[in-house]
Formats: C-alpha cells, structure tokens, sequence
C-alpha cells in the first residue's frame, strides 16, 4: 500500500524509503516518522482495541501522552508489549502488532464486551467477583487477566543490555520547545554546564509541530539552529530521546535515555536505554502542555483525536489521518488546526465552535456555538453529528475529528515532591504551585505561558534567575503572541459513552456513578473508577473526570482538588532500572584465595552471601553428594581435612582499651584473657537476643583479632563501629576489617598438628604443651612467610585455624595438599563442615536466627553478671527466662532409617499434633556419617530436662511423622578429649 | 539524597546505611535502679515525628564514620550533620 496520507513538506527524509510490518502487513515510511505518523501516512487508523470493551481505537496524540495507540513493539525475546506507536520511530524492518484483540484487530471477539456496557461499569470487578472467595485466584482473576488486557510478554530473557550512569550540572532543563531552548541558549552562553533533555528524538518541541515563524525562519529551522549553536557548546550536553522520570531529593533527577530503540540492531555492547542520576544545582521544568479532549457520545473512533496531535502529524510529519477532516474546539487554537490542515490540501469539513462569538474565517466553515453529539463508523470515523446554536442537526461526513479544549501545563514532576498545582482561571487548568521540588522552577506553557513569545521570553528569564547571571539577556525572535481565548467546556451535557480516560474505558456515566456511590473525593475517584490509573497516567483524561465530579458536587474545580503525579513520568522497562545488574552481575562475586584450586579439583561451588565457597569435593565415581560429603567427614576425623574458611569476618581490634571494648560488645568477659589465647565470644543485640557469635585471638596486651560469622561480617563490624563511636566515645581502640587480608584454612583431624609441623618453621613449637587447645600466635611457615595459628575447633577434633596473607593463599593450599598426601589430607567443603559442627553441637546461623537467646543457646550462664555488655540488662527478663524456654538439644530417630527434617516440630509422644501442642522445631539436620544416622539440633521447651524422652517430629504439610530421642547436642567426643589432644 | 557529611562533604545516600533514631546514643546506665525500665524503653521506644528527625546514618562506602543527621521527615530536608562521636562527647559519654 503507498502512502496515500501523505502531504507535503514536513520534517521526514523522503530520500528515504523505510519498510515495517504492522499486524503482519508490509508498509512504507521514511526517517523522521514515527510508527503512529507512518500509520497514518498508510491510511491505518485502527490501531488497538481498548482494554475493557474492546472497542476499536486509533491514536489519540502525537506524543507520550498517548492512551491508545499502544503495541507490542518488535519481535521474538525483543518484544515489548504496551509501547506507544506515537513515540516509536520507524527503522528498517520495525516489526509491530496490535494487542488486546482476538482473533484479530478488525473482529475482536471480546468487543461483545461493549455490549454489556451496562454491566461493566466502574467497581464492576469490585461488586461481582466478591465470593467465593477460592474463585477470586482461580477463576476470576485469570479470565479478567486474559479478557482484559494489554499485550503479552514473550517469557524469554531479554537479550538486550541496559546501563546506568551519573551526570552533575549546574542547570538541568528538562524539554528543548521553545522556553528549553531558550533557557538553553542563555545558560550555555555563560558557559555553565547545561543539561539540555526532552523525551523526543528530535529537539524543538512544539516548534517541529507549528507553520508560524520566530524571526526570518520557519519555526523548526529556528529550533534546529538553535540546536545547532548549542551542540557546539561544550559545556552544553543536549538529551535527545531522554525522558527525566522523576524529580528526587535534593536535587536528584533520574532520566532514561533511550540510546537503542531506533534502531534495528544494537551494535554490539551498546546498551538499549540508560538510566542516569543526574545531579543538579538548579533544574528549570520546560515540560510545555498537553492539549486535553473534550468528552461526547462514541469520542473514541479511530479518527478522533486532539487537534494539536492533528497540526503535529500534517506540520512535522506531513501526514494526515483522512483527507477530509473537522475540528470540534472551544478555543481559538482549533481553528489554527484548521488552517493549517486547509494549507496543505486537506478538506476542512466544518470547525465546530462551542462558543457563540468564536472568530470567522473565509477559507472554511465555522459552525458557532455548535456541539458535536455523536459519531459514527465502527471500525473509524465517518460522520459527526453536530447540533447546531439553534439546535438544529447536521451530520458532517469526514474521516477524522481534531478535538480542542484547552491545554494542560504538564505540571507532572513539580508534583514529585507533593507539590499540589494550583487552579488558574485563565488557562481554566491546574498550574504549578508554590511549593515546587527545592531547585525547580517552570518555564513556558508548564507554568501556563502558553504563548511562543511567553515561552521563549519566560526560559531566558527563567535560566538567568536560575543561575544568577548578570548582564543582558539574549535577543528573543520575533514570535506569535496570541492570548488565550477559549471557554472551559469539558463534556457535552447528557452524554454518558462519552470517554474519559481511553486506556482504561472509563467514561462520564462512570464518573457520575461514582458520584451516586459516593465516592466523590478525587482520590476516591480515581481509585472507584480507575480514571488516571493507567500506563499514561491520565494526562489527557484527569482535568474533565475532575471538572465534571466538581459539576455534579456542586462544588469549583479548585474545591474539589487534584491528584498528584507521581514517577516515572512515563513508564520505564524494568530493564532499564536493573541495568547491568541482573544473572551472575546482580551483585559482586567474592572468591576465596582457595577458589582456583577448588576449581581445579572440580568442586560444587555455593552462594554464602557474596561469597562463592567450596561445598564438597566430589571424587571420579561419586554419582551422589551424599558419598562426598560422608568421605570428607569420615577422612577429616579419621586423619586430617583442610577447609578454606578466609569467609568468616575477620576483625582487627587494637588500642590500650581494646579489651574493655570488647568485654561491652560481647556478653561474656575478655578483660582477663591471656595474651597467645583464644576465646568463643557470644554477641547479643541490646533486646538480649544473639547476635552473632566468634572468636577473639589476643595477640598482645593491645591487640585481638575477632572473628565474626561469614553471613554477619558486614553487620558485626557496622555494630561494633557504633558501638565505638556512638556509646563509648573516648575508648582507645581502632577497628579495621582484614576479612580480605588474609588467607585462613582450618586444618582439622587426628594428624592436622603434624601436617602443620612440616610446614611451620621448626623455632615455633605447636606441641600439645606448648600450644594448647585455643593457643594463638603470630608465626612463620614455609621458611619465613608471616602467618598466624589459631588452636581453634569448629569440627571437634583436634584443629587449627592457620592464616596467611592473602595472596599465599593458593599456594599454602597447595602445599598442605601435597606435604598432606602422606597423611590422606582430604579438602572438604561447606557440607562436610556443616555435618562436623552438628555431630560437634555447635549452634550456627540456623540457630543464631534472631529470636534465640544465650539462654536458648545454652549459654545463659555465659552473660556475665558482673560487668556491662550489649544486651546484658534486657537479657535478664522475666519472658526471656521462663522455667519452659526453649533449649538446644540433639535428636535422633529411634529408627536409625528414619530421616531428620529441619523446619520439622516436635511434639509430644501421644496428644494432639497442633499449634498449640507445640514443644519445638528442628534448625539443622544432616546425615551423620560419624553415627551413622540422621541426627538433628532443635529447640525444644525446657529441653535441658528432656534427654531420653521420646518424641514426634512432624511436619503435617510435607507428611514428615517420625519417632524421635532427645539426646545432647554433642553427639561427638562429649568430653573434649579429641579437642585437646 | 544527598549527605552533607561534615568531614567529606556532600556524598550520595547510596553509601550509607540507616540505623534509626539518636536517641540510641542516649544507652541507659546498667547499674541504675530502674535500669530495666530504661532499657526498655532505650530498644524499643521510639518517637515518630513528622518533621526534624534526627538520626543515625552509617557511612559504610566511606569512611565509616557514624553521623547525627538532622533530616525532615515531610520533605527530607536536612538541616544538619554531625559526627556521632562529637554528638555522645557532648551528652557525656565517654568510656
């Protein structure tokens, strides 16, 4: 099909030849149109069919404001579904369809719907799909979700990239029409850094749109020299295609640039769209006005649409939707469409003018003080019914209606900050009020000046103000002036079909029955009938669903108030605000020193935190990660493992109080600690719950070394910085994070002293005597490399903890498995030390979960009475020390084939299994390969007095019913014996 | 937002890491009479005001100082910064 729309002139390459596909049809366009104005030029004005009642509809605007004109844009895992056909430029090969139809847009099977209009009204889901209530998830709510609709997602990964980035000016000017450019201009000639965005690709605003002149020259040529001077500028960066969404605190603008959709194929590591925090001293909104419709019977034809997207399609895009087309305004701005439509060869069939003086003109027919009532035209336009002053009918044949009442300021990002406009009689709108985001001032028709000179004169002014600058202003071009001239007329009396707000179907008979429910508060309103809900926000519908609630209160349009806009001004793709962020980058990866090493034996890595881990080392063979597991256990106690534990928080802690600091943060003491010994320190937040738990290294009378768990390092530093800084401000100490620093394996088993005796240097002795169980000290391996050796056992055996900078990591690792071969050393993981420190008793992160105490833990005597520590007071309360509390203790099954779940309850042997039965729960289970059964740490009340009882672990959801024995949680070496060996 | 933080200058929130209300600062005597009370009170009782708030941000991608920020809770506005060590200096704590 040719372009049988097109006109002349226009801001389109003709040079140039596009093709596209709309609903699996090929047409033309050339560069510079976008897939609405290409449409157009095609003679397609169906474009979509409405998410209610399906009813056929064509585009509304030429801009972001657009409600109906939305597709899925591009194909395969690109698609985009609800994207607006008036943004969307055309590039070779553009692929879109029409969504919200079935079987296909020219017969929806849904349009019955409309129809049952009279059922469908607003709280219509509200009322009906009320009960049973089952039936709301399963029936309702997917057939609504089906029937209802926007376009479908492709359920494929988008392979598209997205970035995010920070810029920093001393004036943001958001929009480049006439006031932006203007501000632009008189800003960037000083030679401040000038941020210079509007949402569309080319920059001019409504100067693109309009036939008048500024000066000598057309207005778009002004604009584009305008643009030409200022791309010059370096201290000036222009924004095309850049959307700022919102206005955040304390000067923060967030904007998406759209840096790839114009085009077919991204070149390679290009991002699609970045989203950029912008920061800026002073931000001047240019964000001009939004011309609103007026509300009649059936005013949602394909065809219809507002008379300034109408002068924008025949002025910038050369294209018009009908060849015969008529105007329904209440201003004097309609008839500018008028004439400039009758310029370029379109037949005007009538302007219809509510007004009774509206102005003559002999090149068309003025119908004064005439209404359009009704329309016709199922699938687009084909004639107005207009009742005429002496109301007498006329039926107007045209295949297109430009609508015009009023403009809007968009007023949107002045509200981000619960800024409420205000109501201004002349403009018959709301404009920005007083109480603007700190920084931001309005230019232009955004501040209701909705003359060309008034925008250009009111930028420059603006920018000056904005920036203090002294001196003249610059020349401004010579530019119409013309004075508002309409009467406020939103909606024809009467008419009940008469749309409101297209992208969600909501009508006047709508508004009025949320008026008659009493729902009569514009937030009650919007939220009744969904007026302004939608993806546009109700740019083009709020001011009429307004005006006519303030009618039917009797009440003023400044009475009866607004709502307020919030961001994004237009929607952004989730993409787009996860940026890089997403799979593997989502966020930073933090290996061990171990980690190529483990690699290379072919370990299964986990996720702890950021880190990734070693979590078992399976051997050629092993088919299952049981029979890993179990081996590194059963080597590790029968001769010696090593394990990379650099995870766990390391922190350093020196200075003349270091150990009074330390005896607050910690519930048991360590003033008395002897230099070269460790100690286990249990952490308690001030409510007296644990916290997190460690050990503390003196390596002299000044310095410790803390360790923290691998989950709570970042917390457990955060903490003890406030504690520092915040309670105990002149103690001498200093704290540092060494985590990363060093390099720490704990070497475990029977024989982990004599593998660590070939490699320490022979002058240190690490014998039983002379470095006993939770000995510490600084030493040297491996013929002088600085280390540190901790008598630590998390395992239960015989155990050390060994560190060294952090860049020998691999190498120590390496070294212990070689002199270890003699030994049968074995590499184990985080499985294999989880099932050790369950056969050892030890309570872990699945224990310290935030609502177990010292007391829970069995460490209630721990708390030291005797000095101040975090949580110490709050620890002694009467609820967290009841005769009943829970304790930890070990299970077992008394069927040693039976299975320990964790998250399973215990119950009492006989008696009913319920809520309030409840005795406990299982934290940690595994398979132990030690006793040869599954074994389990739980809570259970009073469990200090229970071993030996039997009872019932269940878990009714998963049908877990097993018979269990309360036994101590040290199921391994009860007395220490293998600790101290 | 933006931080004015008082050795630094101005830094993005984006490095801190809230805590909640000053008064945490205020930590009671464990050794007076009605130390449980207080206690009590010091964990869990907060004020919620609808204007200036001042409380404790933690500069954790700085330099890990803890700040008083006095901050509007109505238009996050704030109106003053200081470190939190000067703060508890001058309410008398000290060791």
């Amino acid at each position: 099909m040719t372009q049988v729309n097109r006109l002349s002139g226009g801001l389109i390459d003709r040079n140039s030849t596009l093709n596209f596909r709309f609903d699996n049809r090929n047409y033309t366009a050339h560069p510079g149109d976008t897939l609405a104005s290409a449409l157009l030029a095609n003679d397609v004005r169906l474009i979509g069919r409405s998410f209610k009642y399906h009813r056929p509809r064509g585009v509304l605007t030429a801009g972001s404001e657009e409600p109906n004109g939305i597709v899925e844009l591009r194909a395969g895992n690109r698609k985009e579904p609800n994207t607006r056909a008036t943004t969307a430029e055309v590039y070779e090969g553009l692929d879109a369809q029409s969504q919200n139809r079935w079987p296909s847009l020219k017969f929806d099977a849904l349009a019955i719907n409309d129809r049952f209009s009279n059922f469908l009204t607003a709280g219509f889901y509200y009322k009906t799909f009320m009960w049973p209530a089952v039936f709301w998830e399963k029936l309702y709510e997917p057939i609504i979700r089906k029937a209802a609709g926007l376009g479908s997602l492709s359920m494929e990964d988008d392979p598209d990239e997205y970035d995010k980035g920070f810029l920093h000016c001393d004036l943001l000017i958001i929009g480049a029409g006439p006031a932006g450019l203007m501000a632009a201009l008189t800003a960037g000639r000083t030679g401040s850094d000038v941020i210079l965005a509007d949402e569309d690709f080319a920059l001019g605003g409504r100067l693109n749109s309009e036939s008048f002149s500024l000066g000598d020259d057309s207005a778009s040529d002004w604009a584009a020299a305008t643009v030409a001077e200022l791309s010059a500028l370096p201290n000036v960066r222009l924004m095309p295609r850049t959307t700022v969404i919102g206005a955040f605190d304390h000067g923060i603008y967030g904007a998406v640039e759209r840096t790839g959709d114009h085009v077919a194929t991204l070149p390679v590591g290009k991002p699609r769209q970045i989203l950029w925090r912008t920061y800026t001293k002073r931000a001047l909104l240019c964000a001009g006005a939004t011309e609103r419709p007026i509300a009649f019977e059936n005013n949602d034809r394909p065809g219809i649409m507002l008379a300034s997207a109408m002068r924008t399609y025949a002025n910038r895009f050369a294209t018009t939707a009908a060849q015969r087309v008529a105007i329904f305004t209440n201003n004097d701005d309609g008839h500018r469409t008028a004439s400039d439509l009758r310029a370029k060869g379109v037949k005007i069939a009538a302007v219809i003018d509510v007004r009774d003086d509206a102005p003559i003109n002999y090149e068309f027919e003025v119908l004064k003080g005439a209404q359009v009532v009704d329309t016709k035209g199922r699938l687009g336009l084909t004639f107005v019914e207009v009742a005429l002053a002496d109301g007498s009918r006329r039926i107007l044949e045209c295949g297109a209606l430009g609508v015009s009442g009023g403009w809007n300021p968009n007023v949107h990002l002045t509200c981000h900050h619960r800024g409420r406009p205000v109501w201004n009689d002349d403009l018959a709108a709301f404009a920005p009020g007083d109480d603007l985001p700190p920084g931001m001032t309005v230019a232009g028709a955004a501040n209701g000046t909705l003359s060309t000179h008034g925008a250009l004169q009111s930028g420059a002014e603006s920018a000056a103000i904005a920036l203090d600058l002294k001196g003249a202003l610059p020349d401004l071009p010579k530019a119409e002036d013309a004075p508002i001239n309409q009467t406020p007329f939103w909606y024809l009396k009467g008419c009940a079909r008469a749309w409101l707000d297209q992208q969600n179907d909501v009508t006047v008979k709508d508004v009025k029955l949320s008026h008659q429910e009493g729902f009569r508060s514009v937030e009650h309103l919007k939220r009744y009938t969904t007026l302004g809900m939608a993806t546009d926000q109700g740019k083009t519908s709020n001011m009429a669903g307004l005006a006519i609630m303030a009618e039917l209160a009797g009440k003023s349009i400044p009475e009866t108030g607004t709502t307020i806009f919030r961001p994004p001004y237009t929607p952004v793709p989730i993409g787009t605000f996860a940026g890089r962020m997403k799979g593997q980058d989502f966020h930073p990866t933090r290996l061990t020193p171990s980690h190529y090493w483990a690699k290379e034996r072919g370990a299964v890595f986990v996720e702890v935190g950021n880190w990734l881990r070693a979590q078992w080392f399976p051997l050629p063979g092993e088919t299952h990660w049981r029979e890993s597991v179990d081996r590194e256990v059963r080597q590790t106690r029968a001769s010696v493992g090593v394990c990379d534990c650099t995870t766990l928080g390391k922190i350093d802690v020196q200075g003349t109080d270091a150990a009074a600091f330390l005896n607050k943060v910690y519930c048991n003491g360590f003033a008395k600690l002897a230099i070269g010994k460790t100690r286990y320190g249990l952490m308690l937040r001030e409510d007296g719950m644990a916290m997190d738990d460690g050990t503390a290294a003196r390596l002299a009378e000044d310095h410790f070394v803390v360790t923290t768990t691998t989950a709570n390092a970042v917390n457990v530093y955060r903490h003890m910085e406030f504690v520092r800084q915040c309670l105990f401000p002149d103690m001498d100490v200093q704290l540092i994070s060494t985590t990363e620093a060093w390099a720490q394996y704990a070497v475990a088993g029977p024989n982990s002293r004599k593998l660590l005796q070939k490699i320490v240097d022979p002058e240190f002795d690490i014998s039983n005597d002379a470095f006993p169980f939770m000995g510490c000290g600084s030493i040297t391996v491996c013929g002088g490399l600085r280390a540190r050796l901790f008598r630590i056992s998390f395992s239960g055996e015989l155990a050390f903890e060994i560190a060294v900078p952090s860049r020998y990591g691999d190498a120590l690792m390496r070294r212990l498995m070689q002199d270890g071969e003699e030994f049968d050393v074995v590499p184990y993981g985080t499985e294999a030390l989880g099932v050790m420190r369950i056969e050892k008793g030890h309570a872990a992160g699945n224990e310290l979960n935030g609502t177990t105490s010292a007391l829970n833990l069995g460490m209630g005597r721990m708390v030291s009475k005797k000095k101040d520590s975090i949580g110490s007071t709050l620890s002694e309360r009467e609820g967290l020390n009841e005769p009943d509390a829970l304790m930890m203790v070990g299970i077992k099954p008394v069927n040693a084939d039976d299975k320990i779940t964790a998250g399973a309850h215990l119950m009492d042997a006989s008696g009913p299994v319920d809520a309030k039965h409840d005795q406990g729960y299982v934290t940690s289970a595994a398979f132990s390969p030690s006793l040869d059964c599954h074994i389990g740490l739980a809570f259970l009340k009073n469990g200090g007095a229970r071993q030996g009882e039997r009872m019932r672990l269940v878990s009714p959801l998963t049908d877990v019913n097993v018979e269990v024995e309360i036994v101590s949680a040290h199921f391994v070496d009860p007395e220490g014996e293998r600790l101290r060996a | 937002m933006i931080i004015p933080h008082p050795l630094l200058g101005p830094r993005d929130s984006s490095e801190f890491v809230y805590l909640g209300d000053a008064s945490l600062i205020d930590r009671p005597d464990w050794q007076a009479e009605d130390a449980a009370e207080a206690f009590h009170e010091y964990a869990y009782l907060r004020d919620n005001p609808a204007g200036e708030h001042r409380e404790l941000w933690y500069h954790e991608g700085g330099d890990r100082s803890w700040l008083v920020v006095t901050r509007n809770t109505m238009t996050h506005e704030i109106s003053k910064v200081e470190l939190a060590r000067d703060v508890a200096r001058a309410q008398g704590r000290s060791k």
